[in-house]
């Protein structure tokens, strides 16, 4: 038993890579199980090790937690990457969700079928560019800090990073209209913990392809 | 200024009722405004009063806050709703995410098409009863409290509960093999500010109507 946190999932991103992130970027060390077949996991089902029947499972200071945002919620106040105050958490809070509803779409697409590959493409597009991106590049540009609440290193920050490489992967040129952005892309991926990630080598997963959307079908029988 | 919370969004359940649950159980008056057309919408998104462009919207104490899940917190935390610890908000959030889950697929019943509506019905009626009424009604077993978590009300017990009732308006017999969470959904009812908002005249919102989809489409699209 070694104390780190442990990740149950399958080798790749989906619901587990902001979990990922967030444990790296607080400087976290973490051990991950994989699962690769069907068998494997009906048997964490039969065990009972499921709560709710789903992973992402992360096993983490006695707990067995399950639901991405719980424990996305439970890392974030655990590491003090959650704000000061009620406040600074409303704004995180906020930030956060708003993120997640861009990188929903993004999760999807690989499971998405072959005709609507396009629309989709152009909708993440538009939707980082129009509805997503410029409330942050107005929020730097207001407050002129580092970070995007409370002058300090936050989940809200993370998951920014996150999502801003994975649209970069899919829309190169993304960033082209937010220069406040692109200095907050440099800064965050200077930070060290978050530099460390991404290496190669770390437990960073790589964008998902075929094998990845296989396997997924395949476990989970969507 | 009245100081209450005003909340912003259409005549409906939806992605607010949840809050109106919360602020009800909290003993919280709010004011409402109700988006009726598009252009009720557009003048919002116009004067930079929607974060992301949406709805739901909850001015309070001096915010204008966005995003349910954000919203929710933030009252859950302020009145005390929460647990007393980081542990009892990892439960807290993870039976909440659940119950979450399960409204989800509760609400778009009624956006499903005619050749759809019954094995969506049949979805709910398995993911309820073999997904996630089994682990309440353990939990309620294994501890034997009146509430969900750290022996004391919290929004999971709040959440649960209005989860329990919409399951029930789509299948009333739907609790039948779970005592615990018939005896759950009583005691919390009871509750004097839950008992109040349960009634006639509150501002609990009715099950969406088919026919007010076309003027919700109207709304949104």
């Amino acid at each position: 038993m070694s104390g780190k946190p442990r990740l149950t999932y399958c080798n790749g991103r989906g619901r587990m890579e902001p979990i990922r992130w967030l444990l790296a970027a607080a400087g976290v060390e973490f051990e991950e199980i994989f699962l690769e077949t069907r068998e494997q996991y009906e048997k964490l089902i039969k065990d009972g090790v499921l709560m709710f029947q789903q992973v992402p499972l992360v096993e983490i200071d006695g707990m067995k937690m399950v639901q991405t945002r719980a424990i996305l919620s439970y890392i974030a106040g655990k590491y003090n990457l959650y704000g000061k105050d009620l406040k600074e958490r409303a704004l995180i809070d906020m930030y956060v969700e708003g993120i997640t509803d861009l990188m929903q779409m993004i999760l999807m697409f690989p499971f998405s079928p072959p005709e609507a590959k396009e629309k989709n493409l152009d909708s993440i597009k538009e939707r980082a560019t129009n509805r997503y991106f410029p409330v942050f590049e107005k929020v730097l540009k207001q407050h002129g800090q580092d970070f995007l609440v409370g002058n300090k290193f936050s989940w809200a920050d993370v998951q920014l990073i996150e999502a801003i490489l994975a649209v970069e992967e899919k829309i190169p040129a993304v960033l082209s209209g937010f220069p406040q952005l692109q200095a907050f892309k440099i800064r965050m991926s200077n930070m060290p913990t978050i530099k460390k990630f991404l290496q190669p080598g770390s437990p960073r997963k790589p964008p998902p392809d075929e094998c990845y959307r296989e396997t997924v079908l395949k476990i989970f029988r969507k | 200024m009245s100081g209450k919370p005003k909340l912003h969004y259409f005549n409906g359940r939806g992605r607010m009722e949840s809050i109106r649950w919360l602020l009800a159980a909290a003993g919280v008056e709010f004011e409402e405004c109700f988006l009726e057309t598009k252009d009720d919408l557009t003048k919002l998104q116009k004067d930079g009063s929607l974060l992301f462009q949406q709805v739901p919207m909850v001015e309070i104490d001096g915010m204008k806050m966005v995003q349910s899940r954000a919203i929710s917190n933030y009252i859950a935390t302020k009145y005390n709703l929460y647990g007393k610890d980081l542990k009892e908000r990892a439960l807290i959030d993870m039976y909440v995410e659940a119950v979450i889950d399960l409204n989800e697929l509760l609400m778009t019943h009624t956006f499903q098409p005619a050749d759809k509506k019954e094995q969506h019905f049949a979805t709910i009626v398995d993911k309820a009863t073999n997904r996630y009424f089994p682990v309440f009604e353990k939990v309620l077993k294994d501890h034997g409290q009146d509430f969900l978590v750290g022996n004391r009300l919290s929004r999971a017990d709040v959440q649960l509960l209005e989860t329990l009732l919409m399951a029930e308006e789509c299948k009333p017999d739907i609790l039948v093999k779970f005592p615990l969470l018939q005896s759950f959904k009583a005691r919390i009812s009871n509750i004097p500010t839950i008992k109040k908002f349960l009634q006639p005249g509150s501002q609990r919102k009715p099950p969406l109507q088919e026919k007010d989809v076309p003027k919700l489409m109207k709304i949104f699209h």
